[in-house]
């Protein structure tokens, strides 16, 4: 029991260094702040102590004093919470061009994905020093995602595709927890991430038998169908979808929305929620009819239409002119 | 002050007014309905703490070994439950606020005598419901009952847990409504505002919270329950329905709940600092005010709970500046506490201890919130150990603290009978010694990345001997508790006969016997001197001594 | 000392005999009314928030699924529901009345009054249950047997998805269901005023049940006057 007594966790991530000085910054005001009320308290108790014939001295209050011992924390408090806002902000702000895996919890194990094709169960393989950007979404109820060792942690959601990202900054094993109680078995949704030396992590992808996941979309494109529509020309009944993915999108009511994972996911699963601009509202729903994993594939797969080569369009024939894109693909 | 004597030459009191079962249960004296919700509240604690026992001798060794997981997540829901909404949700207010609000404002019972029985019977029907759904197995989703997990993947007794709770929460809702039309309208001549005792102040604000937030968690147990029961769907994500609303709305009522738990602790705190440092407390009007603006920014906040549940980076920036102005008053209150006892003549008597206890734990567990508002910590230790460590030092170091100094500085106002100081300061040392061993190593476990609400931690076993200190303190914890209950009993019978005002404390509760008459004053009390008049009291007279006080 | 002594001492202390009404821990009677007028006011505050609670999710949802919401709500019968607000809005008004009546001493005015309010408020019962009854026939009721195939008012080309207007119903019959709820506790209280009314308990000088009583209907008015629009009225286009 006492060979392994960790006090403080390993520092993996990039994040993990700016998460530990908030920290210890926090550690140091509350730690003189409680010095300070217990010195205070024990001199008192002992300086002021009863004594016959020694009455207490009735003062009623002081405003400056109060001013000053509100502002002076109000103040400590801002800064702290600037700067919890900005290791926040990097935290959910995944870099451009992070290589994304998809994920997608079930109770009680983790189902992963890597966009180039390789399948896992509860172990997450990442080569160090690459952003990695998670896409995640719920079979059933709500996990949540947690790697101590990179400081970050986000709910994973049913319905809906939720974000997280991180660059691993040193090779090793690191726990992986699910943290929103899920169930029975909601200690037991544990794994491990696992960072590889690049060269190392070459080798180990090259061991994987399926290809890339946008492949396995554009495979169930053409089997359930959606080709027959979304044609990659301006005949089709429903809008072409290259280069619509990571752009805005006009729709009839006039509301422009932003093309993200979880507005493709929206127009396979409920395409009546936004009709685009120019289009009618003929396309069933696919409720029920694809998996999570067969959702996460296709989405790969209209993702990788926006990746533009030479001289192709890239816009969407429906869509109008919009104004420029927002930052990063956001998925909130 | 002539009152006819009872029949051993005893005074007539509110306890010796009538004796029999029916005098007890259809009472309408406050008292007396304190003293019944003394006993249930008591009993309730002693069901959750053996829960919070079989969990920490569960978690001694990483392996889900004493019990099943299944029975594992059951333990730490209906402790959960049964803490939070049976235990100290009511505790302060319906035992010390029932029994002292009207006598420290000069009247003769609440403004509704008959509502506040029926108060009770509320709270004693949501306690057999809550029973008896235990008894017949439970449930299983954290006492914060997220979807779709409660609406659509458990089989446990949900509806009838949360049907529970909501007949709770109106035992609750209208212990706050006595309170509020109380307060204002029947305070005796010359008891203005700026003269009330900041446990009334207190008590105010957290029935205005028990008021506009408790309806809120009621509703959304009707939701919950109608979802279950009629397949709704307004939780369910594959007909369209969102999680997070059921979050928001549980959220709304949850966070302002623990202001309803921690204020009265305050105003308890304020009371002892006050009579112990035999001094006004300092900035009287900033802690009264502090009261209700803790009240008022608590409902603003409560998505501090959602950082990392799917909301918009905006709203968390929001509620995260939101959480940090709440912090202040909190602040602003311990250092005019510890401002008062500056030039004080200070006592070191059992109450007094439980105070400097409150002080020093609800600070720390205070600090620990700001570590949570910040956003960028908060991803990392939010659903961890750190959480679980933060609201136990403020529920139990700060409020269970404060709840046990009121008892011990108003025991012998309310049972007429001196407890034993020396075993009181030995049980506050323990306690005291016991809550740190217990919760202290929980920051650190939370830190390294220990989640909340696991059976099993055979995965992570470097986390056991942090694990094997919480729960030594425990059962350190857990003597600190049962000395207080066995020595109070032991007063009401060995106890020696305790003076009106032992503590020659000010306050209009400390004019009346030990114990009271049933209507509290036989002449309408006129105030002319200001809250805490200390100056004209002067200190507690030695002949305190002789009465065996201390 | 004994309650009836220090009762007589309390009312000594007054002058003179005391209405039988004052309960014994009020100084005098207007303490009384104050406090019971303060703790309904308060109690209704509790039940906007209840209610709140309900019009919160609504108006999510009715601002995610807006062409949903408006297809569902267009299903619902306007002229019912338009009825049922003209009989609460009369039953406030014969309220009103019975109120000042119980002011002026006048009995037979007060009986009358309450209990036309009480025929008014089982006939928006009435009407309600017309209104539900006709939902479960038309498979409106959310559940197994749920159905619903209406097109999205303004898009004559597309269907509105049941599943959102499955939400629709759910929040409608939870609304709707509760008030009703309030109705028949609000129905209890005015039989039980009737009854005290008949008997002659209310006088000018003591009539707070009936003010109470009347505050409370007159909050479940208001708690129609917002369901009623937001539920019936929202998209109501030819």
């Amino acid at each position: 029991m006492f060979n392994n007594f960790p006090l403080w966790p390993e520092r993996a991530s990039t994040i993990a260094g700016n998460v530990d000085a908030l920290f210890i910054f926090l550690l140091i005001v509350a730690g003189m702040m409680t010095l300070l009320i217990f010195v205070c308290v024990i001199f008192f108790a002992a300086r002021f102590r009863h004594r016959a014939g020694v009455p207490a001295e009735q003062i009623d209050g002081s405003t400056p004093l109060e001013l000053t011992w509100s502002v002076i924390p109000m103040g400590v408090f801002m800064v702290i919470f600037v700067w919890g806002a900005v290791v926040y902000f990097k935290e959910r702000t995944p870099p451009r061009d992070a290589t994304e895996v998809y994920i997608v919890a079930k109770q009680w194990m983790w189902k992963l994905e890597h966009a180039e094709g390789q399948r896992e169960i509860n172990e997450l393989h990442v080569p160090v020093g690459r952003d990695v950007k998670l896409i995640m979404t719920s079979q059933d109820v709500i996990h949540s995602f947690y790697i101590p060792a990179f400081r970050i942690k986000q709910d994973v959601l049913p319905g809906r595709y939720t974000v997280e990202w991180f660059r691993a900054t040193k090779p090793g094993t690191y726990h992986l927890f699910c943290a929103e109680y899920c169930g029975t078995q909601h200690s037991g949704m544990v794994g491990s991430i696992v960072v590889m030396e690049p060269a190392q992590y070459e080798a180990w992808m090259s061991g994987g038998q399926t290809g890339p996941l946008s492949a396995t979309g554009e495979k169930i494109f053409s089997e359930l169908g959606c080709a027959t529509c979304h044609r990659s020309d301006t005949q089709g009944r429903g809008p072409n979808l290259q280069g619509v993915f990571g752009k805005p999108v006009l729709l009839e009511d006039g509301r422009t929305v932003f093309a993200d994972e979880n507005y493709i996911r929206e127009s396979i699963l409920d395409p009546g929620a936004k009709i685009v601009n120019g289009y009618k509202p003929v396309m069933s729903t696919f409720q029920g009819l694809v998996s999570e994993e067969q959702l996460n594939a296709l989405v790969a797969y209209v993702k990788s239409l926006s990746t533009a080569k030479p001289g192709e369009p890239s816009t969407n024939a429906g869509a109008s002119a919009a104004p420029p894109q927002a930052k990063g693909s956001q998925v909130n | 002050m002539a009152t006819p004597n009872g029949p051993q030459g005893e005074r007539e009191n509110y306890l010796n007014k009538e004796y029999g079962p029916a005098s007890w249960l259809l009472t309408t004296d406050h008292k007396r309905i304190a003293l019944l919700y003394l006993l249930s509240i008591t009993f309730f604690f002693f069901i959750g703490g053996f829960f919070a026992l079989l969990i920490r001798l569960e978690l001694l060794t990483p392996a889900s070994d004493l019990v099943q997981a299944d029975t594992y997540n059951k333990l730490f829901t209906m402790h959960g439950m049964v803490m939070v909404f049976f235990f100290l949700i009511p505790s302060i207010p319906a035992v010390l606020g029932n029994f002292l609000v009207p006598m420290m404002i000069g009247a003769r019972d609440l403004a509704f005598p008959r509502i506040n029985l029926l108060s009770w019977y509320l709270y004693i029907i949501g306690g057999v419901m809550m029973l008896h759904c235990m008894l017949t197995g439970g449930v299983d989703t954290g006492w914060t009952f997220y979807t779709p997990f409660s609406t659509a993947f458990t089989n446990t007794k949900i509806v009838e847990a949360g049907l529970a709770v909501f007949v709770a929460g109106f035992s609750s809702i209208l212990t706050g409504l006595n309170f509020v039309v109380t307060i204002h309208r029947m305070r005796a001549p010359g008891m203005t505002w700026s003269r009330l005792p900041l446990f009334i102040w207190a008590h105010y604000a957290t029935s205005i919270i028990q008021l506009l937030g408790t309806p809120v968690i009621a509703i959304t147990i009707v939701l919950v329950a109608a979802e279950r029961t009629l397949h709704l769907g307004i939780f369910d994500p594959k007909l369209g329905g969102d999680p997070l609303l059921f979050q928001h709305l549980f959220w709304f009522y949850s966070h302002p709940a623990v202001y309803i738990m921690i204020l009265p602790s305050m105003g308890i705190v304020s009371e002892i600092i006050a009579c112990f440092s035999r001094k006004r407390i300092f900035g009287y009007s900033f802690v009264a005010l502090s009261s209700i603006a803790i009240a008022v920014f608590g409902f603003l906040v409560w998505a501090h709970h959602m950082f990392v549940a799917g909301i918009s980076i905006y709203a968390a920036l929001v509620f995260s500046m939101l959480s940090y102005s709440v912090a202040v008053p909190s602040a602003v209150k311990v250092f005019n506490w510890t401002a008062t006892m500056y030039k004080g003549s200070i006592h070191y008597d059992a109450p007094m201890l439980y105070a400097f206890g409150f002080l020093g734990l609800f600070t720390i567990g205070g600090l620990t919130g700001l570590f949570l508002a910040a956003l960028g910590i908060d991803v990392h230790v939010t659903d961890t150990y750190f959480v679980v460590a933060h609201f136990h030092y403020i529920m139990v170091g700060g409020a269970v603290m404060g709840y046990l100094g009121g008892m011990h500085f108003w025991w012998p106002k309310i049972s007429g009978r001196l407890y034993p100081e020396g075993w009181a300061k030995l049980a506050a040392l323990i306690v005291f010694i016991g809550f740190n061993l217990t919760f202290f190593p929980q920051f650190v476990l939370g830190y390294l990345g220990m989640p909340r609400r696991y059976a099993d931690y055979s995965h992570m076993p470097e986390f056991q001997i942090l694990n094997v200190f919480s729960t030594a303190g425990a059962t350190v914890l857990g003597v600190g508790y049962l000395l207080p209950m066995i020595y109070f009993l032991w007063s009401m019978r060995y106890g020696k006969p305790a003076p009106d005002n032992p503590w020659n404390a000010a306050g209009l509760e400390w004019k009346t016997p030990s114990p009271p008459p049933t209507f509290n004053f036989d002449e309408e009390p006129v105030v002319t001197w200001e809250a805490y008049n200390y100056e004209e009291l002067g200190d507690i007279p030695p002949n305190a001594e002789a009465a065996g006080v201390r | 000392m004994s309650d009836s002594q220090s009762a007589a001492i309390q009312g000594e202390a007054h002058g003179g005999s005391h209405n039988p009404a004052l309960l014994h821990h009020f100084a005098e009677p207007q303490q009384q009314r104050d406090a019971s007028s303060l703790g309904m006011w308060w109690f209704l505050a509790t039940e906007v928030m209840f209610f709140g609670g309900l019009f919160c999710a609504y108006l999510i949802y009715r601002l995610k699924f807006f062409g949903d919401f408006g297809a569902a709500s267009k299903t619902l019968d306007v002229s019912l529901g338009a009825t049922n607000t003209a009989v609460l809005i009369c039953s406030s008004l014969t309220v009103v009345l019975a109120v000042w009546a119980a002011q002026t001493g006048r009995r037979m005015m007060l009986v009358g009054n309450l209990a036309l309010t009480l025929v008014l408020g089982l006939a928006f019962l009435g009407i309600k249950s017309v209104e539900y009854r006709e939902k479960f026939e038309k498979h409106h009721v959310p559940g197994t047997s749920f159905q619903f195939q209406e097109k999205i008012p303004g898009h004559p080309d597309q269907y509105a998805d049941p599943r959102h207007a499955q939400i629709f119903f759910a929040l409608y019959f939870v609304m709707t269901g509760l008030h009703a709820l309030h109705m028949i506790i609000g129905v209890g209280i005015f039989v039980w005023l009737l009854t005290m009314a008949w008997k002659g308990r209310f006088t000018p000088e003591y009539n707070t049940p009936v003010e109470m009583g009347g505050l409370y209907w007159h909050f479940v008015d208001v708690i129609w006057i917002y369901l009623f629009p937001l539920l019936y009225l929202i998209d109501r286009h030819p």
